[in-house]
């Protein structure tokens, strides 16, 4: 990495039922998005515990963007509305903390959106980059 | 100053253990000093009599001590309740925590409880402080009498308390309360007019304090879970020794976030922190955001309610629409 071209590090935890496959249907399509993008698969959105999240960044993620179904298509019916209540909170709890409010987000991307998938990443980690490095979840003792 | 007395309240439990209604009182005994007072559990009138205390030093909530103690004897424990702490006994029977057949409850009206720590802000060398009806005298080893009012020696959950209202009991002492018009988020709001740049100052200032004792968990009543994450010595997280900064963030964030919903704002939590640490303005902030995003809700106000985070509707807030993207819109 070149000293002056900040490539960020997203992790995206996605949803098996929508969002993974929406991201397989966008690499099928040969839509683009970062490689700095990495998907994690998660069985429900919902499976996301807020320790994931913050062990993301302790991690080195600079960015950290949940997928799911959307609201109302949940494959365990009711999942995703949990995960839209934490999140929220979550998220609003972070920007209390003082830490970026663009370094995290939720998204919900189905399996035919494949473009939505591929446009959703550019913009995240476009936001990302504009941000630079993390610096205020980071644990220096799992940096390179 | 507190409205009911010491001896009322020993007079109560005298006759409930002489009845039989109850075969132990959970209660407050001295300490060392007059202001270091301790929860103890009582089993005879002649203890009662000799060291039981009730004064503006008892702030200890009692609610989670019922969850060891019903499962010491058959018989019933009497436990005397604040406003404040009725509220966690509801939750912690939401939660199935205790067997309420094993309990009696006598409420009793609180006029606030002191903060030793305010005090010794104010005062040097106290060797006692007494109780006046407007406010506390500190008797002090160097300086005389230091002369406190009662909003410099108080508590800050009391000063902003939010109801003398008991919402449970099985006995009262002394007349009911309200719930109040409570101006207890308005230091969240001052963090919330700041920029993220001061607000993260502010936190890494206060969390970096953190020694991890663990106390303000310990004490909470929300955080009764039998194995608690933060004892996993496999978490990173269970001692200060090989916390970083990071560390300490995590072990709040997740703290409050576990205790979101359930969290009745007691204030335990700031009150033993040895750190001085305002942890209420943590849990302060996802009430507000609670009940600013899904309708107000009091926990621990009725049996059996449905936390906001195991509940939902379909009608939610996106999180981009109730704390924006980070890019100024909705925000
Ligand atoms: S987090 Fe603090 S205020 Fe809330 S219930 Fe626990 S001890 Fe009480
Ligand atoms: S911190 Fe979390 S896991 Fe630990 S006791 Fe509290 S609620 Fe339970
Ligand atoms: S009581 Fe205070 S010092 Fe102790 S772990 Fe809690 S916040 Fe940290």
């Amino acid at each position: 990495m070149s000293m002056n071209e900040f490539k960020p590090k997203i992790v995206a935890f996605c949803c098996n039922w929508c969002s993974y496959a929406g991201a397989d249907l966008a690499g099928n399509n040969r839509l683009n998005y970062p490689a700095d993008v990495k998907i994690i698969r998660v069985p429900c959105s919902c499976r996301v515990n807020p320790m994931f999240i913050l062990r993301a960044f302790q991690k080195g993620a600079d960015g950290v963007i949940i997928c799911g179904c959307h609201p109302g298509d949940c494959h365990y019916t009711s999942g995703n509305y949990y995960t839209r209540r934490r999140m929220a909170l979550l998220f609003s709890m972070l920007d209390y903390l003082g830490i970026e409010r663009e370094r995290t987000r939720l998204e919900w991307v189905s399996a035919a959106e494949g473009a939505k998938f591929s446009q959703t990443m550019n913009e995240f980690v476009e936001a990302v980059t504009a941000l630079g490095e993390n610096k205020r979840l980071e644990d220096l003792r799992c940096k390179e | 100053m507190q409205r009911v007395t010491r001896d009322a309240l020993v007079k109560k439990a005298t006759e409930l253990l002489s009845a039989g209604t109850v075969d132990r009182v959970l209660g407050w005994r001295a300490g060392e000093f007059s202001y270091d007072v301790t929860p103890y559990v009582f089993s005879n009138a002649e203890a009662l009599e000799k060291d039981f205390v009730f004064d503006d030093f008892c702030g200890a909530n009692f609610s989670k001590y019922l969850i060891k103690e019903c499962g010491k004897s058959e018989g019933k424990v009497l436990v005397f309740l604040k406003p404040c702490d009725t509220y966690s006994f509801n939750q912690l029977q939401t939660e199935h925590r205790f067997d309420r057949e094993k309990v009696y409850a006598v409420g009793i009206p609180c006029e606030g409880m002191v903060d030793i720590t305010k005090i010794r802000e104010k005062a040097e060398g106290i060797s006692s402080v007494e109780v006046e009806d407007s406010g506390y005298v500190v008797k002090t080893l160097y300086d005389g009498d230091v002369k406190l009012t009662a909003e410099e020696a108080l508590a800050e959950r009391c000063l902003s308390c939010k109801s003398k209202k008991h919402v449970a009991y099985d006995e009262l002492l002394g007349e009911e309360g309200e719930v109040l018009d409570s101006n207890r988020f308005s230091e969240v709001e001052k963090l919330e007019a700041m920029t993220p740049d001061e607000r993260f100052a502010f936190w890494k200032g206060e969390l970096s304090r953190c020694i991890r004792c663990n106390a303000c968990r310990d004490v909470c009543p929300a955080c009764s879970c039998e194995k608690c994450v933060f004892d996993n010595p496999k978490s990173g997280v269970e001692n200060k020794a090989i916390a970083d900064s990071f560390e300490e963030k995590m072990f709040h964030i997740i703290r409050a976030f576990h205790v979101a919903g359930r969290c009745t704002d007691c204030g335990e939590c700031s009150r033993v922190c040895p750190q001085n640490i305002p942890l209420h303005l943590l849990n302060r902030k996802f009430i507000k955001d609670i009940n600013g995003f899904y309708g107000e809700y009091q926990a621990g106000e009725e049996v059996g309610s449905r936390a906001p985070l195991v509940n939902y509707t379909t009608e939610d807030l996106e999180p981009s629409e109730a704390v924006g993207k980070g890019d100024g819109e909705n925000a």
